[in-house]
């Protein structure tokens, strides 16, 4: 039996298991997919919000300035890329700049660090580039950027070494109490645990209930976004809002952490919680939206659109907490800024299981830390030499655009969490992630997932179940001898 | 440090050639670099015959192209060193690459030349909306899945784009089985060779759709087809037209760019117009010593005509070696009415034996035209064709002595009515 099931490993399931890993608990994470990530945390604007914007007295408020404090010292110890780039929010004439003023007043209530409020100009010479037509802005130096699926993989990775059991491919299709204890009725069998966490994101509102507790509902928000090349950079390194106007947010301008441009997102109600497609008219509109921020977008530099859906309730605000079933803890509706606050919020889920009665009881061989990869692209010559001297697989390139070796693909592979798929590595590398998007380096990457956990190569998938890259070999009456029919 | 006269980056056709030609003009160290683990660059996976009839004046398939490029090469004191990536040249023509069988090489070069040719358009290139499934490739790709890895990467297809690359995978996927539903071209006239249109199409009753894209892709895992549309002469999709084509795999053929981010990276200009360094008769470029041929400089059409740019990098190289390579340009070209662009982009006279050739691609098809080459307003020479299309470089030769009757200045390239 299980001390704890988390159901969803998205960045909130991954956050709680690593923090539930510092203690002598036997906890399972079961993901549907066949990877960490794969939804609503794979497709965010990966942000880590400076905590002024989410109201006070909303638990997202006060989240998101305390998940912001634990950034730098998560970096330090996980290594899955954050950068404190700063953010601004600009305001583009004086009626808007009233609410920067809110903001800040909200920010410091939020106990939000590093806020000031400062002229165009000033903003100008910290981003030249920035649009002339911005009068005012709100500056935060302590915002920033991190990668969602990497910052998920590392906390994964982390907990599965200090002994949490990752199941992919693992769907929730009923969940029944039973005297202390739940079974949980997976596509792999049933599953028992003493508590269960319901980090499921999109499908929060089916898991919870499965037990009767059905008193939410979570509406997916899509937001679309496209990515552009990395020569485009020099457009901004300052996460770039847009004040609120008629209650929306405006589009986003910002870097990431690997120095690509991202522009969006939209934020409409959909129907379909897995609908994920892009549409031409509203890559039309963020286009035109962030080149309100920034005259220079090039649409001839994107690489990439897509598309994620928010898991937004219509309680307005984070639903986390016990519920009236004992030993049931929904962590629910985790919309913007999810990403920023989850951290904070896994230490907050680990005392709501402390409160309930679980004994916490903290692992002394707990090790906080995960080993960086060794990335080819960021060396020095002498390092690198001595790298491939020693493993020399690091000197070979197989994606070419972002300059990443086949040593990085293979370390991505043994590091504890199990890969079936091209995307798994491109989230945790970024091999197929530059300009080309995977065009030269797929058939390689195929050959080394299969080489090094011997599934066929028709067994890999894109990105999970069904999505297969290959029918069949073209060769096999070639290989049967040469004799054709 | 390793040293060297030449180190040509790039092992495919235009590297090949340019290192061939260097050596018989008398440049002895010369090391060519190739990312890949065999030469001959793309050719490798390009299993269909048609390739050399210029050159070779018999039909080929790739491999048979570059092995005759790579017999040559053995048969030289030219060094290679595949599974080798570059990944940037200083400015004092440092080469620094990797290898996992060598590490972290610095190579000191007298002369470079860049031969890394071209990568395929996206879909993000191209802006195509919809799911984001496995099963959309670009041509290139599932020609490497077929013909190099042995799998296929589907079995009904529909493809947009009519690029030479897309057309040869319609008949290759029907070969092995797969049945193409339709090629989509955005375009009223497709940006394939006629000669690929005939026998890779129509030969195989396989449906061109001119001014026809593909608005939306479907399929949550896997594609499971696409929506298709007419355009309008604004390239707007015509809402009435949409129709949805079931196919579990999608092959874009939507063009190529150059691969110039170590020329960018060296700080060399390149060309927006065709995306590569700018050069001159002999394919140098702005930075002393460094020149550039085949797909990385302009897409060729035809593979004779990368090598025919290699050998004139090789020469420039030879020359450049020798202290016999002038600098100061007597032309620059311009591209005009019709005319996409021209390369070389400048021409020193003095350079050049008997002929100029000027590579150029026409913007749209024209019927009972000529292309005009001008000096302000004096018409320098022209060149005759039935039909120009864009898909079909326009090779125009201008012989040096009449180049040497003009006064320096903009030679101007345009297409005008007969």
């Amino acid at each position: 039996m299980l001390d704890v099931c988390i159901v969803g490993g998205g960045v909130i399931g991954t956050a709680i298991s690593r923090e539930l890993s510092r203690y002598q608990l036997k906890v399972r994470v079961v993901e549907r997919n066949e990877d960490v990530a794969t939804e609503t945390t794979k497709a965010n604007s990966g942000i880590v919000h400076g905590g002024y914007d989410a109201a006070h007295g909303k638990l997202k408020g006060f989240f998101s300035a305390k998940g912001n404090a634990m950034y730098p010292q998560l970096e330090e110890e996980l290594h899955f890329g954050f950068r404190q780039t700063g953010s601004f929010v600009v305001a583009f004439n004086e009626g808007q700049e009233p609410e920067l003023d809110r903001l800040l007043e909200n920010g410091i209530k939020n106990g939000a660090r590093g806020l000031e409020i400062i002229s165009g100009d000033r903003a100008r010479e910290m981003e030249p580039h920035l649009s002339k037509s911005v009068t005012k802005a709100l500056y935060c130096s302590t915002a920033g950027v991190t990668s969602p699926y990497e910052l998920s993989v590392a906390l994964a990775e982390n907990a599965a070494k200090n002994g949490v059991e990752y199941s992919f491919y693992t769907e929730v299709n009923g969940i029944e109490k039973v005297e202390d204890h739940f079974i949980l009725h997976t596509s792999k069998g049933p599953v028992e645990a003493k508590v269960v966490i319901n980090a499921a994101g999109l499908y929060a509102d089916r898991i919870s209930a499965m037990i009767g507790e059905d008193d939410f509902t979570i509406n997916p928000r899509q937001g679309q976004y496209v990515l552009l090349d990395k020569d485009q950079a020099f457009m901004t390194d300052t996460v770039i809002f847009q004040a609120p106007e008629n209650g929306s947010k405006g589009v986003l301008v910002t870097p990431t952490v690997h120095h690509n441009i991202l522009v969006g997102p939209n934020s409409d109600y959909i129907d379909e919680k897995n609908d994920v497609a892009t549409t031409s008219d509203v890559i039309a509109k963020i286009l035109k939206a962030g080149s309100k921020s920034i005259d220079a977008i090039n649409t001839r530099k994107v690489i990439r659109s897509f598309s994620g859906n928010r898991a937004s309730s219509d309680r307005g605000d984070f639903i986390i907490g016990e519920t009236k079933v004992k030993g049931f803890v929904n962590v629910a509706g985790i919309e913007s800024p999810g990403l920023t606050s989850a951290p904070a919020i896994a230490i907050h889920v680990a005392d709501i299981l402390k409160e309930m009665g679980l004994e916490l009881t903290a692992d002394p061989n707990f090790d906080p830390t995960r080993k960086p990869y060794k990335r080819i692209a960021d060396m020095e010559a002498e390092e690198l030499n001595n790298l491939i001297a020693e493993e020399p697989a690091y000197g070979r390139v197989i994606c070419r655009c972002e300059s990443i070796s086949e040593g990085e693909i293979v370390d991505a592979i043994h590091r504890g969490l199990p890969i079936t798929s091209v995307d798994a590595i491109k989230k945790r590398t970024r091999a197929g992630m530059g300009r080309c998007q995977g065009g030269f380096c797929a058939p390689r990457v195929m050959e080394i997932i299969s080489r090094e956990t011997g599934l066929s190569m028709e067994e890999i998938t894109k990105q999970g179940e069904g999505s297969y890259l290959l029918t069949k070999r073209s060769k096999d009456a070639l290989e049967k001898g040469g004799q054709d029919a | 440090m390793l040293k060297y006269e030449l180190v040509v980056i790039g092992g495919g056709p235009a590297g090949l050639s340019a290192a061939v030609e260097a050596y018989e003009q008398g440049v002895r160290k010369i090391l060519i670099l190739e990312r890949d683990k065999e030469l001959g660059g793309i050719l490798n996976q390009c299993i269909h015959n048609g390739f050399g009839l210029h050159r070779f004046k018999e039909e080929l398939t790739g491999p048979e192209y570059s092995l005759r490029y790579i017999d040559l090469v053995k048969d030289t004191t030219i060094e290679t060193l595949t599974d080798t990536m570059v990944l940037e040249i200083s400015e004092q023509k440092v080469v620094r690459a990797i290898s996992a069988e060598r590490g972290y090489m610095e190579i000191e070069a007298k002369a470079v030349v860049f031969s890394m040719g071209c990568r395929e358009r996206t879909r993000g290139a191209i802006q195509l909306q919809g799911d984001r499934p496995a099963g959309v490739f670009t041509a290139g790709t599932a020609q490497r899945f077929i013909n190099m890895e042995g799998y296929m990467p589907g079995k009904r297809v529909v493809i947009l784009g009519s690029g030479d690359i897309g057309l040869i995978m319609a008949r290759r996927m029907t070969f092995e089985g797969a049945k193409v539903e339709a090629v989509c071209e955005l375009m009223p006239y497709s940006n394939g060779l006629t000669r690929n249109i005939v026998q890779c199409l129509d030969d195989y009753d396989i449906p061109l759709m001119l001014s026809h894209t593909i608005v939306k892709v479907h399929g949550k895992a896997r594609v499971e087809g696409v929506t298709i549309a007419k355009v309008d002469e604004n390239f707007k999709p015509i809402p009435e037209s949409f129709k949805r084509i079931d196919c579990d795999t999608v092959l874009l053929s939507v063009g190529l760019i150059p691969e110039n981010e170590i020329t960018q990276n060296a700080g060399i200009a390149v060309d927006t117009r065709t995306s590569g360094p700018k050069v001159g008769e002999l394919r140098q470029t702005e930075m002393e010593g460094v020149f550039a041929c085949g797909n990385v400089v302009h897409v060729h059409d035809l593979v004779d005509f990368v090598s025919e740019e290699g050998a004139l990098s090789g020469k420039g190289v030879a020359k450049y070696l020798k202290g016999e390579l002038e600098t100061t340009p007597n032309f620059s070209t311009a591209n005009s009415d019709g005319i996409g662009y021209v390369v070389p982009q400048t021409v020193n006279l003095s350079n050049v034996d008997d002929q100029v050739t000027f590579y150029m691609r026409v913007r749209s098809v024209y019927d009972k035209h000529i292309v005009r080459a001008y000096q302000g307003d004096t018409l320098i020479a022209e060149k005759k064709e039935r039909k120009f299309l864009p898909a079909e470089m326009v090779n125009f030769k201008i012989k040096k002595e009449i180049l040497a009757n003009l006064a320096d200045g903009e030679i101007r390239f345009v297409v005008e009515e007969v």
